[in-house]
């Protein structure tokens, strides 16, 4: 990463410009803060509890079932390493309704932020995997890269309306003492609400 | 052992709309007569990922149906988890026994040893089919699950590796 910015300010410009009628998928920390930023839309998708690294796919499937949808997917650098080809899977299929964020820290944070496998800290050769050059490479040609929050302030309706699949990273700085995030309820409930939400349109 | 044009018309028929698949060397030979009937067919690189596409398929109103081999059951671990335990989703998979029906090219198949524990660890309600003329019991299986909105599957019986 060559600067980084801060995760809540990343995503709460996300939640400030998402349509209503927009899916947004999160998991891990990238939940935790969605959750901490106000009462929950009901097609917000918490994926709490998850199988790390599934974000993306699960994500997919609901962009294969209303494809005259948004669907927004936010996941971490490490669990983007979980599941690297969820990105030729997507782009196999591609979905013009899907953007998949990967909010880059560059360490596994809600387990006392161990550097991944992919971060320069975690490499013998000190450079990190390029995240977006992996999507472009898996076929992604809508591709985009912030590292800094103005510029993503400033590009973040045209990067989320490009045509999809649509691939971001978001260079962010690790959140500090950061815990995983808590369920926000029982997944029947949630899974029943969610469902209606969409099929109310 | 079942040809996949029986399968094909079957799944058509109970209402499948996307087959989320890695495939073998048996039900490999499905995918083309399966995309025919019109059900979309969702080629993920790993099986793991295939419970979670077909977790979101399910969310989203479609009925997909998970088609992997045993080996593939064995990776999914933790997604099948998830999805099927954690989230309760009732996704149906049909799952290829290999070796079951010949150890030629794999003498001591360990997936005889393993297949049927791990799906009862997964707590997965199971039937095996081991002869083309069982075919119905997908039919029955599937909609007695659908039925009860709960996860299942149906283990087909493979020759060589």
């Amino acid at each position: 990463m060559s600067a980084a910015m801060d995760l809540r300010g990343a995503l709460s410009t996300l939640h400030h410009v998402r349509a209503k009628d927009d899916v947004v998928v999160t998991s891990m920390g990238t939940a935790r803060e969605w959750m901490a930023m106000g009462p929950l839309n009901p097609l917000d998708f918490v994926f709490v509890p998850s199988s790390m690294g599934q974000a993306p796919s699960l994500a997919l499937g609901v962009a294969l079932a209303q494809p005259n949808r948004r669907v927004i997917a936010c996941n971490g650098d490490g669990s983007m390493l979980m599941s690297l080809g969820a990105l030729a899977t997507i782009s196999a299929e591609s979905p013009k309704n899907l953007v998949l964020i990967v909010f880059d820290n560059g360490i596994y944070e809600v387990t006392g932020a161990q550097p991944t496998p992919g971060s320069a800290l975690g490499r013998a050769d000190r450079r990190g995997v390029d995240f977006a050059a992996i999507a472009r490479a898996c076929g992604f040609t809508s591709v985009f890269r912030y590292d800094d929050l103005e510029r993503w302030r400033a590009d973040v309706r045209g990067a989320l309306g490009a045509n999809g699949p649509v691939f971001i990273v978001l260079d962010v700085a690790p959140v500090a003492g950061a815990v995983g995030p808590k369920s926000p309820g029982p997944t029947p409930e949630r899974t029943k609400r969610f469902m209606e939400a969409l099929r109310a349109g | 052992m079942l040809l996949g044009e029986q399968v094909a018309s079957l799944f058509s028929e109970l209402g499948v709309t996307h087959v989320v698949t890695v495939p073998d060397s048996t039900i490999g030979k499905w995918g083309d007569p399966i995309a025919r009937t019109g059900i979309r067919l969702v080629r993920v690189c790993r099986e793991g990922e295939a419970w979670a596409v077909a977790g979101g398929l399910h969310l989203g109103g479609a009925r997909p149906l998970v088609l992997i081999q045993c080996t593939g059951l064995f990776e999914s671990g933790d997604a099948l988890r998830n999805i099927v335990h954690d989230w309760k989703l009732p996704i149906f998979s049909v799952i290829g026994y290999r070796s079951y029906l010949n150890q030629d090219t794999l003498p001591g198949d360990t997936c005889l040893v393993f297949t049927e524990p791990v799906l009862d660890a997964w707590k997965i309600d199971w039937k095996l089919i081991t002869k083309p003329e069982q075919i119905g019991v997908i039919r029955e299986h599937y909609t007695a699950c659908r039925a009860a909105q709960k996860p299942g599957a149906v283990v087909v019986a493979e020759g060589k590796a």
